[in-house]
């Protein structure tokens, strides 16, 4: 039964500062062993968040739980829970061991010296810095300090790992390498992480979870998938992968569907993950992917077609990204698998083309 | 060098020009005439003798007071300093804390004469020892004693000593704190190991600040111990302005000068074999 203790929860936690709410009724159950992404723009609350959890914030209101225990009054130094910060913030009077040491130092009964050596070594070749130990913070290069900030934490094998947008830093050949280390290491140590990134790519890429956030509240948590199937609102679909909205007001149809219907009349069919009042106003979200581009409109009944005018073209390789414009809906993304544009031809910026997608594959969504 | 030698030398480097202004060039004066003789109506004579450094034994106290009393005072700003500047850096308010800090420097607009008779006044027998012993406390002789001399050092050194930890500690990264604290330190340990070594330059700058200064001070002694608390300075204040015997004064002052040196060197030694040594120094 223990098991199924959330490690971590929040409860109703908000928190104040001043005037400023940096975090409001936050609810949220980490699981145990689970990798979860705080995933939002700068200022949403994501730090407050994962600082709440660590033990240097307490709740204004609400409370914040460590494995089943109200921890609200719990100082940072006595929570089984380490953080790696975002700048890092390694101890510059001590070397690399001297910082990775550092915790285990802290314990009472302290360990021998043999003891911390010997995790001091191990921690550093997991993260790929063995016989490190001797030199100076400032001897390192940023993806090392970043490793020695890592290995600082997990040497103390806490419960909970927070990382606050730990890879923002580097650069992006690094940034991607260190991800790919990050969910290897997680695996590995079965250790649950939990990761503040404002990089949608990185957060869909290493997260069992994602918690999206937004003006300090929570807008949704699930699965990559669930977020990318089933968001909420315009907001998380605009958070998770690359999206086209068309604004109108909501319709309710027979079977499940809602109509979207929009400027100049255009009525766009799709499935509405989370209710929708009819005449409220709402977003039809079309992924750039599934829509086409013909020269005439496709004879298929159960595809809408819309006339555009190309805009501009991209090349990416294994797909050509088309900015097109409709007279009514504006300009939207379309993107052209390489088989599909071998069959119609590359269009040009300028031309005539009709974006076409299968009537019902639009996800109507709030528009907030 | 390592940075932090560099830094510390960045800081050092007002009192070094000091030094070069002040020392090293009557230097050469002061060291030719320490080997010459006093003439017939006092000054300098040429000559060669060594006679005035073997006669220096009859400044020994003045020595003596100096090497004692100007290390513990450096030891008393330093311990009294530092609490004072860590409440500023990390405690005040923003709001208050530029005006703490005027505060800190205002006595240095006025004159450490003037200052030092109120001192006088406070110390004597009307001031602190009366209150006490309307309080029952026994009537201590305060003025012209060795702690007379210490209180008027601290007070007028002290904000010396206040702005180069002020400085070090308003540098340190806030971060780091939280970081000990999230690595399972409650706060004193991680004041003492974080926050004091990396106040370690400010202190030492400090330090060898007031303590450079501290070894010609002359007129604190002179007023708070009343000619029986002699520095090596008073020395030279009676041997160059009153006997007028200034190959003699030279020599003390050759003398002065070399011990100085000395302690410098010794005090940039162990501090900074501590701060080589301290990633292993555990403090607890
Ligand atoms: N110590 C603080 N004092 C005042 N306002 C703060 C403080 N910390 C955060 N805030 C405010 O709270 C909000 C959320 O901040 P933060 O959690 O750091 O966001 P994020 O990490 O998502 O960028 C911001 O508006 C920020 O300005
Ligand atoms: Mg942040």
């Amino acid at each position: 039964m223990e098991s199924q203790t959330p490690i971590a929860e929040l409860r109703g936690a908000t928190k104040l500062f001043g005037e400023v709410v940096a975090a409001q009724d936050l609810s949220l159950a980490i699981r145990r062993g689970e990798f979860l992404s705080f995933l939002g723009p700068s200022g949403c609350g994501k730090t407050t968040a994962l600082r709440l959890l660590a033990g240097f914030e307490q709740p204004t209101s609400g409370d914040v739980l460590l494995d089943g225990q109200r921890v609200n009054d719990v100082p940072a130094h006595l929570r089984p829970v380490n953080m790696v910060f975002q700048h890092y913030a390694l101890f510059p009077h001590l070397d690399v061991a001297g910082n990775i040491a550092y915790g285990l130092r802290q314990r009472r009964p302290r360990p021998d010296a043999a003891a911390i050596a010997a995790a001091v070594e191990a921690a550093l070749r997991m993260v790929r810095l063995p016989g490190f130990g001797d030199r100076r913070i400032w001897e390192m290069s940023g993806g090392q300090q970043q490793r020695v900030a890592l290995a600082r934490a997990i040497v103390n094998e806490p419960k909970l790992l927070l990382l606050d947008e730990p890879l923002a830093a580097l650069d992006k050949k690094l940034r991607r390498d260190m991800q790919i280390e990050l969910q290897g290491l997680q695996r590995s140590l079965g250790i649950t992480f939990v990761l503040v990134t404002h990089d949608q790519e990185e957060a869909l890429s290493m997260s069992d979870r994602i918690c999206i956030m937004r003006g300090g509240r929570i807008e949704q948590v699930g699965t990559p998938r669930d977020l990318y199937d089933r968001p909420r609102n315009r907001y998380v679909a605009d958070f998770v992968g690359k999206s086209n909205f068309f604004e109108g007001r909501a319709e309710a149809a027979p079977g499940g569907q809602t109509i979207l219907v929009a400027a100049g009349g255009h009525r766009i069919a799709g499935t509405a993950p989370a209710p929708l009042a009819a005449g409220a106003r709402v977003a039809a979200s079309l992924r750039p992917e599934q829509i086409g581009l013909a020269r005439a409109a496709p004879e298929d009944g159960g595809r809408i077609a819309l006339p555009v005018e190309v805009v501009t073209r991209i090349f990416l390789g294994e797909h050509t990204e088309y900015l097109v414009r409709n007279r009514d809906l504006g300009e939207f993304l379309v993107l052209v698998p390489r088989q599909a544009e071998a069959a119609t031809g590359a269009f040009d910026p300028g031309e005539a083309a009709q974006a076409h997608w299968r009537q019902g594959d639009a996800l109507i969504l709030a528009d907030t | 060098m390592t940075r932090r030698d560099i830094r510390t030398w960045l800081l050092v480097a007002p009192a070094a020009a000091w030094l070069l202004v002040m020392l090293v060039l009557p230097l050469v004066v002061v060291v030719v005439f320490s080997f010459g003789e006093r003439a017939e109506a006092g000054g300098y004579a040429p000559a060669f003798t060594l006679d005035n450094y073997l006669n220096l034994g009859a400044r020994a106290t003045a020595f003596a007071n100096t090497l004692t009393l100007a290390p513990l005072g450096t030891l008393a700003c330093l311990v009294l300093a530092y609490p004072l500047a860590y409440f500023l850096a990390m405690r005040a308010s923003p709001r208050w804390r530029t005006l703490l800090l005027i505060l800190v420097i205002v006595p240095f607009w006025t004159s450490i004469l003037i200052r030092s008779y109120a001192w006088i006044f406070l110390l004597g027998g009307q001031g602190i020892p009366s209150l006490l012993n309307a309080l029952g406390l026994g009537s201590p002789r305060l003025i012209n004693t060795p702690f007379a001399v210490l209180v008027g050092i601290v007070y007028g050194y002290l904000p010396l000593m206040v702005f180069p930890i002020y400085v070090s500690l308003d540098r340190l990264d806030k971060r780091l704190l939280e970081a000990s604290a999230d690595l399972g330190a409650p706060p004193w340990r991680s004041f003492l190991q974080v926050t004091l070594p990396l106040s370690m330059p400010g202190m030492a700058t400090g330090s060898m600040l007031v303590f450079i200064l501290l070894m010609g001070e002359f007129l604190i002694p002179a007023m708070l111990g009343g000619g029986k608390v002699f520095f090596v300075g008073n020395a030279l204040v009676d041997l160059f302005l009153q006997s007028r015997n200034w190959p003699f004064g030279s020599a003390v002052a050759a003398a002065l000068v070399l011990v100085m040196l000395v302690a410098v060197t010794l005090y940039m030694r162990f501090t900074r074999s501590w701060a080589g040594t301290r990633d292993d120094v555990s403090l607890m």
